[in-house]
């Protein structure tokens, strides 16, 4: 690249000043601190305490929400945003895919970190190759592996592409898993299984707030984690161009 | 050129350049052996129970060693740049994945052959009597295996550590493959026909047409420059 003024006039490629956090994200934090405080409390002291499995069960407010979650809207997140990608080209579904896929990492860790803290004293152990089991830990395997392929790539249309494949064919591999190990499981079968619970309406009442609460934690997570890498990717731009020069 | 001459054409490249160099197989099959050997140490001779714990020997076996041939299924394309004359070529490039699929396939196949026959040997198998029906799910194994195995091989080449992060990457999804062919081939091994094992089979031909399907569409995208 040759060094002259009409490079010069390009240098500035920062389209818009920048502003500096929105208000509504601001207050979207606080209120969604405020809220996993909120749902902190009623889940450890409000709501009643278990008959049969005690305090233990507490846990299950923390595990179902985020099991939801990161089985459910975070990792189809990845899926859409990467066939979205493979259409339109656009690297911005690129960064919601990744940042959906991270903290549905989290989520997933979260939830197979609680389901064997509640299973030990309840279950008599802390795993069984139950279907929604193995099924998860499967899943944390296959977006782990995503984030690896994308940590070891330079930014760019190319690790793009290839993510949003990687996306695709995990995505759709989750039922299959599912279904594979459930028949499995129906042939030999296990001691324990997912036993129904009759739930208190204040406890479901608790279920369904910590799940609002969870959902809107991602939202949140989702929204300064796409910033971020937006911000990440101006930044590298602008260094290029320094270089450059 | 009709649509099978030219995926021939990529996939008889790769076999040929395998029956002139005879290395890849070769140490396919030598892992694989290996990896049966140590698992005998892992095995209390003379278990009872040794009808439980074939199938996941044979499988694991089958399943590192595939793994070699894939790392080298587009390694070797990066050397020379030959992978941007293959892309060069004037086909599409879904005939380009079918090819390396097919050479793949084909590979892994011969492999799984040879490995079973040591495996059968070691692990006192009735090879007249299982033969055909683990043939079969063999082949299907091997055709889900590759389809998957062929795309994320083109995804991992251009990485400085792409033979582990292959592994990593291809495992998790392998699960149901690898749980199917045990179950199916536990199902044989103990005697009984293939019938039993229908809804396994039909587990693993689900898996190869959906898999093989994704990969057709998406590997133009793996290797757009």
């Amino acid at each position: 690249m040759s060094v002259g003024s009409s490079e010069m006039q390009t240098l500035p490629s920062n389209p818009e000043p920048d502003r500096g956090r929105p208000l509504w994200l601001d207050i979207l934090g606080i209120t969604t601190v405020i809220l996993v405080l909120v749902d902190l409390f009623g889940a450890l002291l409000w709501v009643p305490r278990e008959v049969q499995m005690g305090d233990v069960q507490r846990i299950f407010y923390f595990h179902m929400p985020s099991a939801w979650l990161a089985l459910g809207p975070a990792f189809t997140v990845v899926f859409i945003c990467g066939i979205l990608y493979l259409w339109k080209k656009e690297l911005l579904y690129d960064r919601i895919a990744v940042a959906s896929a991270e903290i549905g990492v989290v989520f997933t860790t979260i939830t197979l970190v609680t389901g064997p803290l509640w299973a030990k004293p309840i279950w008599g152990a802390y795993w069984t190759w139950d279907p929604r089991l193995t099924t998860t830990l499967v899943l944390w395997f296959i977006y782990v592996a995503y984030l690896m392929v994308r940590s070891s790539f330079p930014e760019g249309h190319r690790r793009a592409r290839l993510l949003a494949v990687v996306g695709i064919v995990g995505w759709v591999d989750v039922p299959i898993v599912f279904m594979s190990i459930r028949w499995w499981r129906t042939i030999h079968p296990t001691l324990v299984s997912a036993q129904g619970m009759d739930m208190d309406p204040s406890m479901q009442a608790m279920l369904v707030f910590s799940l609002g609460v969870f959902t809107m934690l991602y939202v949140y997570l989702m929204v300064v984690r796409v910033g971020q890498e937006t911000v990440a990717s101006r930044l590298g731009r602008i260094s290029q161009q320094i270089h450059i020069r | 050129m009709g649509f099978l001459t030219r995926i021939w054409a990529i996939a008889w490249k790769d076999i040929l350049a395998e029956l002139r160099a005879r290395e890849m197989v070769l140490s396919m099959f030598l892992f694989g052996f290996l990896v049966i050997l140590i698992f005998n140490f892992g095995i209390e001779p003379g278990l009872r129970e040794m009808n439980l714990v074939r199938p996941g020997v044979f499988w694991s076996a089958f399943i590192f060693a595939g793994m070699l041939g894939l790392n080298r299924s587009f390694a070797g394309e990066k050397e020379n740049d030959c992978l941007q004359g293959l892309l060069l070529c004037p086909v599409d490039r879904a005939e380009i994945y079918v090819g390396k699929f097919l050479a793949n396939c084909v590979f892994t196949i011969v492999m799984g052959f040879f490995v079973f026959i040591f495996f059968a040997a070691l692990y006192n198998v009735d090879v007249l009597a299982v033969g055909f029906p683990l043939a079969v799910i063999v082949v299907l194994a091997a055709v889900g295996f590759s389809s998957v195995g062929t795309l994320f091989a083109a995804v991992s080449v251009g990485l400085k550590a792409r033979d582990v992060l292959l592994a990593i990457l291809l495992f998790p999804v392998m699960v149901p493959v690898i749980l199917a062919a045990a179950k199916s081939s536990g199902v044989v091994l103990d005697g009984s026909g293939l019938g039993s094992a229908g809804l396994w089979l039909g587990l693993l031909l689900v898996y190869d047409v959906v898999f093989f399907s994704i990969s057709v569409v998406t590997f133009e995208y793996v290797v757009e420059e």
